[in-house]
């Protein structure tokens, strides 16, 4: 490892929208301070697997794709995520594999044809300084990412790393990889907060229709169309929101609260999308279709550590 | 726990505790207690806590704890008898404010409407201690109640693009100090010059959910030579 100032990369094209991310902003809720992080955490989570089994070095989300960079060092990436072209210096390159990038390498992403965020990873992660712990991008905060300031890359950002020694080239076993070519999710969801609020008509409603994603989706939360669903209540005193809540304002239309969510708000809420599925819901595109099934705290709880359990025993495939 | 409390699931690891079902000075001084009595005693399993009016939102960590082990910490919390003099819990904090016409467009409109003078306006908003329900909407922004009855407000029909950092605003028995420049449909009233956010400060506020808020009125030279801008 080489701990040089000059070395990371060069921002050619930051794309449509590339946000430097870690896993998130924890213990700050009391400040108004939001979380952020990756929307998928699982394709975040396998590029810095690639990259050297790391799991909270910062990376770069790309949402859509466009980002361009210029290598100023002699490292190791990985790109995974939304299905992108990448190519380093006009050589066509595989997604969810580890790549040897020198000095003067031009490493470009086209625009996804599924899904529809990609995360680029790097040996060590980008060296930037942390605010509130963390470097994750929140715009709407005016916090974090490479200016800490919550300003998204833009041309001419220069995103330091750390040199690193070769490493074998590494892949993700094609059975751990999603395929986003569906453009449709199936959520779980634990009812909670206000959920007694809601009939049991509605629910069926809720949980036997198909909502789409609109084009009023975003980090701070996905808009959903589709059977309107009712609460006998009209509002609540503003409360805590957690990751994955699905609001359901007097239109009867669900937001799904994501990442860059306001701490608290004041519409009832149904319960909350089981975390593991969010990735899934952050790579539909507008038109993407969802449903929805209810599970048990228990359930959840057991979902987690199960998949948490097969990501540490899954084994990246080595590379000729 | 009382009748009036109680614990439901939020998500995958998370809790809500309801207090009651209004915001009340007694109510915050409650959600403040739990929450750091939650902060000791669940220690390194705990993720974040979201306090507000009358709820506290406590997430932890699901490879190190379950719901079950939660709600006995929560319940154990809530168990505690807290002071019976509510009023005295919480730091008390004073912020300034140059209340004018100048530094708050919409004082003389909130006077007329209340068939008050601007002076009235002022030395009512001035005359209340305000307890902190709840911080959100941006860092560092602070609800404060409640408002004195006759100096209420609705907010605006249309929201202003650009409210000025430090302005102190008025929304139903609300009031609050904007943090940073954002959009805002609260009534301005004044300027406060000092910082409600400053992420290189430690703390990085001066408030705090539970903690008390009185406001003084400083006149214009005060207010730049402490740094305000107009």
């Amino acid at each position: 490892m080489n701990a040089n100032k000059n070395t990371g990369f060069k921002v050619i094209q930051p794309g449509i929208y590339s946000l430097i991310e870690d896993t998130g902003r924890f213990g700050h809720h009391g400040i108004g301070l939001t979380s952020g992080g990756p929307l998928d955490s699982n394709a975040f989570r396998w590029a810095n697997r690639l990259c050297g089994d790391q799991q909270n070095a910062a990376a770069i989300e790309i949402n859509v794709g466009g980002l361009v960079l210029e290598s100023k060092a002699n490292t190791t990436i990985a790109v995974t995520g939304a299905n992108t072209p990448l190519t380093i210096n006009a050589q066509s390159r595989e997604l969810w594999q580890s790549h040897q990038v020198k000095i003067g390498d031009r490493i470009e992403l086209g625009f996804a044809t599924s899904g529809s965020r990609s995360y680029l990873a790097v040996a060590g992660g980008f060296n930037i300084d942390a605010i509130f712990n963390s470097v994750a991008t929140v715009p709407r905060e005016a916090l974090g990412g490479l200016h800490r300031d919550g300003s998204a890359l833009q041309i001419g950002d220069f995103i330091p790393c750390t040199e690193s020694l070769f490493q074998s080239q590494l892949r993700v076993p094609e059975s751990q990889r999603p395929d986003y070519s569906a453009n449709r999710a199936l959520l779980r969801v634990v009812l909670g907060y206000q959920q007694q609020a809601f009939s049991n008509i509605n629910k069926q409603l809720f949980f036997s229709s198909e909502y789409r994603v609109t084009e009023s989706s975003d980090r701070m939360g996905f808009r959903l169309k589709g059977p309107a669903v009712q609460s006998t209540l009209d509002g609540i005193l503003s409360e805590g929101i957690c990751l994955g809540a699905i609001q359901v304002p007097a239109d009867g239309q669900p937001i799904i609260l994501l990442n860059d969510r306001q701490t608290i708000g004041g519409y009832p809420k149904l319960g909350s999308v089981l975390s593991l599925d969010i990735g899934k819901l952050a790579q539909l595109s507008p038109d993407g279709l969802l449903r929805f099934e209810a599970i048990s705290i228990e359930q959840a709880h057991n979902l987690l550590h199960l998949d948490q359990q097969q990501f540490a025993q899954s084994i990246l495939q080595p590379m000729d | 726990m009382n009748a009036l409390q109680n614990i439901s699931i939020a998500g995958e690891n998370s809790l809500i505790v309801y207090f009651g079902d209004a915001p009340s000075e007694s109510i915050a001084s409650e959600v403040a207690a739990t929450a750091g009595q939650l902060r000791t005693s669940l220690g390194e399993l705990l993720i974040d806590l979201v306090p507000s009016y009358a709820s506290l939102l406590v997430i932890y960590d699901h490879f190190k704890t379950d719901h079950h082990a939660v709600r006995a910490a929560i319940r154990h919390a809530l168990a505690k008898p807290i002071e019976k003099d509510t009023s005295q819990l919480g730091t008390l904090v004073t912020l300034p404010v140059y209340y004018s016409v100048e530094s708050g467009p919409d004082l003389q409109t909130l006077a007329d409407n209340a068939g008050l003078s601007t002076e009235e306006v002022i030395s009512i908003h001035q005359q209340s201690e305000y307890r902190v329900y709840a911080i959100g909407f941006a860092p560092g922004f602070a609800y404060l109640g409640e408002l004195d009855p006759r100096i209420a407000a609705p907010r605006l029909a249309t929201p202003r693009q650009k409210v000025p950092r430090g302005a102190v605003a008025i929304a139903d028995r609300q009031t609050a100090v904007y943090p940073a420049e954002s959009p805002g449909g609260w009534n301005l009233i004044g300027l406060c010059p000092e910082l409600m956010f400053d992420p290189s400060a430690e703390p990085s506020m001066p408030v705090k959910v539970g903690d008390r808020v009185r406001f003084k009125a400083i006149d214009r030279e005060t207010y730049l030579d402490m740094g305000g801008l107009l």
